[in-house]
């Protein structure tokens, strides 16, 4: 029988227990936001979402370079002319011809035409859809970040002080999801309009107002569950502040459901504020906006075989938008969904 | 179970309450002045009786004074009621040029008709389109219905409606919107047509004229397949989930183990058990789809609840709008209850609660 001698190197011990090897991504990422990474990155679903929403990222972004603006306010659709009747895509546009583009250089064009062709009263329909993005994307970002923000103070708060206080302020939650969601912002932008003036806010504000309470909700159950676990039990035994549970031990525990409701709730407010805007309460008329765009067909709808242009490319451009987010929000669901975890 | 449907009950009157000061409280974000517009069917061209008139109406006192006369309307010395929408006083539309109550009365029917239509495709086809999916877990048709969920999440009604308009209306000249074509709406106004319910499609047929019955159809074929399209996707998502986790239950294993055949595994034990949550699902679609599809309305022009209030919005018409919001507030409220107290019926689990 061989004595082993102790060599100093562990090559044996590796041997015997395959360790698996932790690249740096994942020491930087740690375990847990790794997993759900490459759970991201795995499906071909998420993949394309991911890809959608950074096109649209490029173009909101590089807006100015595709289309240079037109005039003072860059948000207002350039009209070539004030004829009524759509012109076909690939017409010449004559007046308040933007800059030439740096992509001119590459296709080879002279001059500006209208791509997608011009919707009625000759609004370029190519400069609506690209500022348009612009539009989505802030009208998207800041009425789901504050439904979330007022969601989850509103929900903590209930959930943390309970007793009567939660039930009045859960009943209030109660009365204001009564009325359909779209129903009820159509009122309120309605009414604001006169008031602020018309612009994008009358809807934002309309869409925060009736559009946080699912959040507090959810966040409210959380926190519910999350408050009886012993390690609040434990913060509360050494005595730490009320507000700082609820801060530092309770929300970071309570709040990532409610988050991925968040990221899948972002293609809904777009659809619901391009929805309104269809409706015709909101924005300026000729305000760069895919809702606004598409409420311009409605006095062709009998001849819609020959203007198919003025819904198809608005249409198009908002569906892959909010399937963008869909497929974010539906890989984010499975990954991050506790009953699928370890499934994958 | 009594107990829970009378506290059920209880909540009734003070979600109503709320909701009067809901909307109460949108109205007080205009001025007095701007108030007084609102319900003066002539303004007077005298600014100087403007003052009195405020002062007439209690528009210049506390809100609760206000919020009761709202309610309760303004009873003078000689016993005249002036306004309370208690007293189903709703004020009078300017854009539709009557009484809100009318013009509700005149809509609803419309969308009462579209609603009893569109209930079976909406209903019983998401439903069974999801069990499809469930029990194929995984196979062609569960990704095609995947596939066809993110899509339908992702598809505007307005951009579907719009497009179906280009293809059945402009192209086909199948389907085309509104409620009823020209000829035979003088038929139904006229006399000699009896209106039993107000339903056209059931008038029709009670009257025997089948070719109007044929055309009231015709017309709510496309506002049917919108509102059918965007709900499947909730209904696919919402019955799949439910059956999955149903099918992995050890009963169903067991019946499995029986030697059952798998049709009554699924349809008998599985299926009945993986509707709970679906129940709810349908009993507020439905009532969703009885408060007003605003934007299938819209798009289809079809005269129903909800593009009375698209137009009553767009055409800043206050009155009609809080009419509109309170009459739907109403009957979302009724029938929650309603839903409730049958799934309570259905799932021991809740009353037990």
């Amino acid at each position: 029988m061989a004595q082993t001698v102790p060599s100093g190197d562990n090559t044996l011990l590796r041997d015997a227990i395959p360790v698996r090897k932790i690249g740096r991504v994942e020491r930087f990422l740690g375990p847990e936001n790794y997993r759900i990474m490459q759970g991201l990155m795995k499906t071909p679903a998420s993949i394309t979402g991911f890809s959608l929403v950074l096109l649209f990222v490029l173009i909101a972004v590089f807006a100015p370079l595709i289309v240079p603006p037109v005039g003072k306010d860059p948000y207002s659709i350039p009209r070539d002319g004030f004829k009524s009747d759509p012109q076909p895509m690939g017409t010449e546009w004559k007046r308040n011809v933007p800059d030439k583009p740096f992509w001119f250089a590459i296709t080879g064009q002279e001059k500006w035409t209208h791509i997608f062709g011009t919707s009625e009263g000759q609004y370029d329909i190519f400069y609506g859809i690209i500022w348009g993005t612009r539009t989505a994307f802030y009208a998207g970002l800041i009425v789901t970040i504050s439904t979330l923000l007022l969601g989850i103070v509103y929900g903590s708060i209930a959930a943390y002080y309970g007793g009567w206080v939660d039930m009045i302020l859960m009943r209030i939650v109660d009365v204001l999801s009564i009325l359909p969601g779209v129903l009820a912002a159509l009122i309120l932008a309605a009414i604001l309009t006169p008031l602020i003036g018309k612009s994008t806010v009358p809807v934002m504000v309309a869409l925060i107002a009736f559009g946080w309470m699912g959040y507090s909700r959810f966040i409210r159950a959380d926190i519910l569950s999350v408050r009886e676990r012993d390690y609040i039990l434990a913060a509360r035994v050494v005595g730490v502040q009320d507000s700082r549970i609820l801060f530092q031990h309770i929300l970071p525990n309570a709040i990532f459901p409610t988050l991925i409701l968040a990221s899948m709730a972002i293609g809904d407010v777009v659809l619901s504020f391009a929805g309104l805007s269809f409706l015709g309460v909101g924005v300026e008329i000729g305000y760069a906006d895919w809702g606004q765009l598409l409420s311009f067909a409605r006095n062709w709808i009998t001849s819609l075989n020959t203007y198919w242009y003025i819904i198809a490319w608005p249409g198009f451009f908002l569906v892959l938008f909010v399937m963008g987010w869909n497929l974010i929000g539906d890989a984010l669901r499975d990954v991050l969904d506790p009953r699928m975890r370890g499934k994958t | 179970m009594i107990n829970y449907i009378i506290r059920r009950l209880l909540l009734v009157p003070l979600l109503l309450f709320g909701v009067t000061i809901l909307i109460f409280g949108m109205l007080s974000f205009l001025q007095p002045v701007e108030r007084l517009a609102l319900y003066m069917r002539d303004f007077p061209k005298n600014e100087k009786v403007v003052p009195a008139l405020i002062a007439k109406y209690d528009l210049d006192k506390p809100i609760y004074v206000q919020y009761w006369n709202w309610l309760w309307g303004k009873v003078d010395e000689t016993g005249k009621r002036d306004g309370g929408i208690l007293f189903g006083n709703f004020g009078y539309s300017r854009s539709a040029s009557q009484p809100v109550v009318e013009l509700i009365q005149r809509r609803f029917p419309a969308t009462l008709e579209l609603t009893i239509w569109a209930v079976a495709p909406v209903v019983l086809v998401g439903i069974w389109l999801g069990v499809q999916a469930a029990v194929h877990h995984n196979g062609w048709i569960d990704q095609a219905a995947r596939i066809f969920s993110i899509v339908g999440t992702s598809f505007p009604t307005f951009v579907f409606g719009l497009l179906m308009l280009m293809i059945f209306y402009a192209n086909l000249q199948w389907f085309p919107p509104g409620r009823l074509s020209d000829e035979f709406s003088k038929i139904v106004e006229s006399a000699t047509f009896h209106r039993y319910t107000t339903l056209i499609t059931f008038d029709a047929l009670l009257n025997g004229r089948f070719d109007i019955f044929l055309d009231a159809l015709r017309h709510l074929i496309m506002p049917i397949l919108t509102l059918s399209y965007i709900n499947w996707a909730t209904f696919l998502r919402v019955t799949r989930g439910s059956m999955l986790e149903t099918l992995r239950m050890e009963y169903v294993t067991t019946a499995r183990a029986k030697g059952l055949p798998e049709r009554d595994v699924i349809y008998k034990h599985a299926q009945p058990n993986a509707m709970l949550p679906v129940v709810t699902l349908a009993g507020f679609s439905v009532v969703g789809l009885l408060a007003g599809a605003v934007i299938t309305e819209t798009v289809f022009n079809y005269p129903g609840i909800g593009s009375a209030a698209v137009r009553a919005a767009t055409s800043l018409d206050v009155v009609a709008m809080l009419g509109f919001a309170l009459f739907d507030g109403f009957i979302l409220i009724v029938a929650a209850l309603v839903v409730d107290i049958l799934y309570a019926l259905v799932d021991p689990r809740v009353r037990l609660s």
